[in-house]
Parts: structure tokens; sequence; C-alpha cells
């Protein structure tokens, strides 16, 4: 009964963000991603998983779990059976003082399980003018732990439009996910050098004009 | 089965019968010169064919069901071509309630105002009233940087959208003497002209485009394409007075308005696109883009052709 009633929700929330943002995904040249990978997307909103997961065709899209912060999914009753049933979500805990396992261990777990994983390597939403914030070094630790799975940037476009933060009425405005090569942790690539790499790999997704 | 019933069983078959030669001629074509699909023009043109099927057939549809059937039709294409048009807007965080007004209050209310066949404040409700509250919810924010643009946008984004738009579906509310209950087909009139311009235009120019009509906004068009499309559209119209309350010359004439008018708001609407640095308004209708090049012409010509009938035939 509760695995219906998420799917149901699923479906709804799905069909609520094709209806508001018409999204669209860009896929990069080398076609639909096939293997198991980490997407790492830019983070503005909480609507940004939903928007990888319309745009993946649904064999993929069973597969494909957003990583997520447990302060925030565990808060209510509401909020958690969202996160873990609806969007069957790697929960991890952002605060370091209350952490029981280690989160790269659970979301190198969840890749063992054979899922995908959407991550935020911002580690919060970005609220700031800047495109894009610096990345926490949580990209490059699990990039560490799990070597052979393909890290594939995705940009979010315009979604901050639609929900901007402090508002909860979201704005109809075209949305698109765009996805880049995948790429990989180089052999002996230091922490400062992948994320800089990676870093500029989301960046050059972005569209050029900020007002389109 | 009704006069106007049969006639639009005519004006479908004939729509059909059009759209089937069409689709035979694309497929004659990708066997013959791209059957890998290479040739980029031929897919495009198949995708448009395809897209004119899936057209034809909705609108047919929300004829068919009537008022509230092309009323939702049209709500919901001004709300795809508010969503395409505001995306390419300067929108700041101030302007988020203005636009939740936009998309929520003033789109519907124009809708409403529509069904409830009131032509005193149907007519001047987004001109008058969105016009001066829009800015009011927007001020209320107290964010003044380009805010003479975002307000201007914002309100010309609602009068293409959703005023222009909504006259198409206006256009049932006409009470015209002797032409009861045929007040739909004023609106396959006005889009099989619209839609058969651009059509003709488009074959016109392949033919016979020499000379490019404005290479700044849209380097497609062609005066050949623009000549031969509008007079053949004209032709078109004439041939479709007995659908009309109009006599033959002035079925004509009504098509070499809507055609000039839709003519020249594609212009007006491919030079925003320049501006914004876009191709298309979106990717709504393969082969198309979005909603709004497919509508462009249409939306400039709707209030026109609601006007001119309103002045000059109608009892009201």
């Amino acid at each position: 009964m509760r695995a219906f009633i998420a799917k149901l929700v699923a479906a709804v929330v799905l069909l609520f963000a094709r209806a508001v943002t018409a999204v669209r995904a860009i896929w990069d040249e080398s076609g639909l991603p096939r293997r198991q990978a980490i997407y790492f997307a830019n983070h503005s909103s909480h609507g940004d998983f939903i928007l990888i997961w319309a745009v993946l065709p649904p064999r993929l899209r069973r597969r494909v779990r957003p990583v997520a912060g447990a302060d925030y999914w565990l808060k209510s009753k509401l909020r958690s059976f969202i996160g873990k049933d609806v969007f069957n979500a790697v929960l991890i805990q952002r605060v370091c003082d209350e952490r029981e396992d280690d989160p790269v261990t659970i979301m190198a777990k969840a890749l063992s399980g054979g899922s995908s994983l959407i991550f935020f390597p911002e580690g919060t939403r970005n609220q700031t003018d800047l495109p894009l914030q610096p990345f926490k070094s949580g990209l490059f630790h699990l990039a560490t732990a799990c070597p052979k799975v393909d890290l594939v940037p995705v940009w979010i476009a315009n979604l901050n439009r639609v929900m901007p933060k402090g508002e909860f009425v979201p704005i109809p405005l075209i949305c698109t996910v765009t996805f880049g090569a995948p790429t990989r942790l180089g052999s002996g690539e230091s922490k400062e050098a992948f994320l800089a790499r990676a870093q500029a790999a989301l960046l050059e997704l972005a569209p050029r004009q900020a007002g389109g | 089965m009704s006069a106007t019933q049969s006639d639009m069983l005519l004006l479908l078959l004939g729509i059909a019968g059009v759209l089937l030669v069409a689709s035979l001629a694309g497929y004659i074509l990708q066997l013959k010169l791209s059957p890998e699909g290479s040739n980029a023009a031929i897919e495009n043109l198949n995708a448009r064919i395809k897209a004119w099927w899936v057209m034809a057939i909705l609108i047919a549809l929300a004829c068919v069901a009537g008022r509230i059937g092309v009323l939702v039709l049209f709500a919901f294409c001004s709300f795809a071509a508010l969503r395409e048009f505001v995306t390419l807007t300067n929108t700041r965080r101030a302007d988020h309630w203005a636009l939740a007004t936009a998309f929520f209050i003033v789109l519907p209310a124009q809708y409403v105002l529509l069904w409830t066949e009131n032509y005193g404040i149907f007519s001047i409700f987004i001109p008058v009233y969105a016009f001066l509250l829009m800015p009011i919810i927007a001020v209320v924010r107290g964010d003044t940087q380009h805010f003479l643009v975002r307000i201007a946008e914002v309100q010309w984004a609602l009068m293409i959208c959703v005023f222009c738009a909504s006259h198409v579906p206006a256009l049932l509310t006409l009470e015209i003497p002797g032409y009861e209950d045929r007040n739909v087909l004023l609106i396959a009139f006005l889009v099989i002209v619209v839609q058969s311009s651009d059509v003709l235009q488009y074959v016109w120019g392949k033919l016979f485009g020499r000379t490019k009509i404005a290479p700044n906004l849209s380097p497609s068009k062609t005066v050949e394409g623009f000549v031969g499309g509008v007079a053949s559209a004209t032709l078109v119209g004439a041939a479709l007075w007995w659908i009309t309350p109009f006599t033959p010359v002035q079925a004509g004439l009504m098509a070499l308005v809507i055609t000039m008018m839709g003519f020249f708001g594609g212009l007006v609407m491919s030079a925003i696109k320049r501006d914004r640095g876009v191709k298309d308004w979106g990717h709504l209708i393969a082969g198309h883009g979005g909603l709004i090049d497919r509508l462009d012409s249409v939306v400039f010509s709707a209030p026109v052709f609601f006007h001119l009938i309103r002045y000059w035939w109608s009892a009201s």
C-alpha cells in the first residue's frame, strides 16, 4: 500500500514538474548515458533532482537515487515518506557531529548495489548570484571510493527562476537539463585539480545568456 | 445534419486530403532523397507534416466539443505561449508575484470572461486592469533595477500570449445576423488562411526565392515568397467564402488583411528572438520549434480580424 501511494505521488510530482517546466533534456554527443553513473549537478532548488529524474528514460530512472541531506529529509514524517519512499533517496548526514556512518561509505554502498546517484557537489542550494558555488570535497572522495563509476556533469537551467528561495508558488518557465560527457578521476589527480576540472565541466554546460 | 456540420465535415475532408497529399509527397521525397534520414530539410518537412496532422486533429476535436473545447484549447495555447515568452524575458526575483498573477489569475480570468461573453470587460481586462495592476504588484517588492523593462516585458507577454490569442476563440461570441451557429467556421477560416499563408510563403520562397526581404530579421523570408504566399493565401481565403458571412471579394480582402498582419507579426516575433539570441521560442512542436513559432501570425491577425467583423458584420 505504502509503495503504491509512493508510486502514485511520484507520478503526480513528475506530471506537475513537466506541466510547469516543459523540461527537456539536451544529451551529450555520446548519447544517452548507458552505464551506471554519478550525475553531479548544480543545485538551486529542491526540485533539481526531480527534473533530472523527469528527463531520464524510465528504464534508467528506476535505478537512479538522489543523494539528499538527512537533516532535511528526516525532519517530519511527510518529508521522510517523500524522501525515502517516493524518491528512494540515499540520505546522508551533512552535520559532522551527528554522523553515525561516513556519507561516502553510504553512497558507495548504494553504488555497489547497482544504483546510479544524483549528487549535488555544492553541498547546499546555491542562493548566491554566482552561477555555481565552489564544490565541497564530497565528489572527490566519492570518485576516489568508486573510481570505476562514470561521473556525468548535469546542468539544470532556469529552475532557480521557477521557484526562487523563499517563494512557494512556482512560475511556469521552460527548463532544460544538459548532460555533459562522462569523466572519471584521473590516476594520481589531486583533489584540487579534480574538483576544478569537474566544476569547469559543469559550468561549460550552462547556457550563455542569463535571461534565457 | 445541419448546414454548419456538413460544411465543417467538407472542410475537414479537404484538410485531411491536403495533409494526405503532403504526407505522401514527404514520404516519396524521403524514399528518393533521404533514405537514411540524412537530408535535414526533408526530415524537417516530414516532422512538420506530422505536427500538422496533430494540430489539425486537435483543433477539429476542440471544434466538435464546442465552445468549451475551443476555450480550453486556446487557454492551453496561451499558457504554453506565455511560458515560452516569459522564459526569454529578464525577470528578477522581485517579479515573482507579478508573474504568478499573470499565469494563475490574469490568464484564467481572461478565458472565464470570454466564457461569460461579456465583451465590455473581456476587451479591456488586460489592456486596462492588468496593465495598471501588474506594475503595482511588482513595485511593492521595491526592486527598481530595469523596472520599466521588466514591467513592459510582462505586459507585452500578456498582450501577445493571452489577450491577442484569446481573440481566436472570441470569434465564437460575435452575433452575426444570418450566420447563427456558424461562428466556429470563422475560426476555421482564420486558422486555414494564416497557416496556408505560412506554408505557401515557405513553398514560394523555396521555389523562386531570390531576394531577401528582411535579412536582419529572418534570413529565410524572401520577396518572392512573400508576394506569392500572400497572393495565393488571399485566393485560398476568397475560395473559402462559402464558410463565412462574406462575399468572395470580401473574403479575399479579409484574407489579405489576415496574411499581411500574420507576415509582419512573424517579423516582429523574429526580431524578439534575434534580440534574445535564440532560433526558436521553444521545442513544443517537433519540426516547428515552440508554440509561439507556429502561433505568431495567428496572434497578430486574430484581434484585427475579430474587430473588422465586429464593426461591419456584427449586430451587437
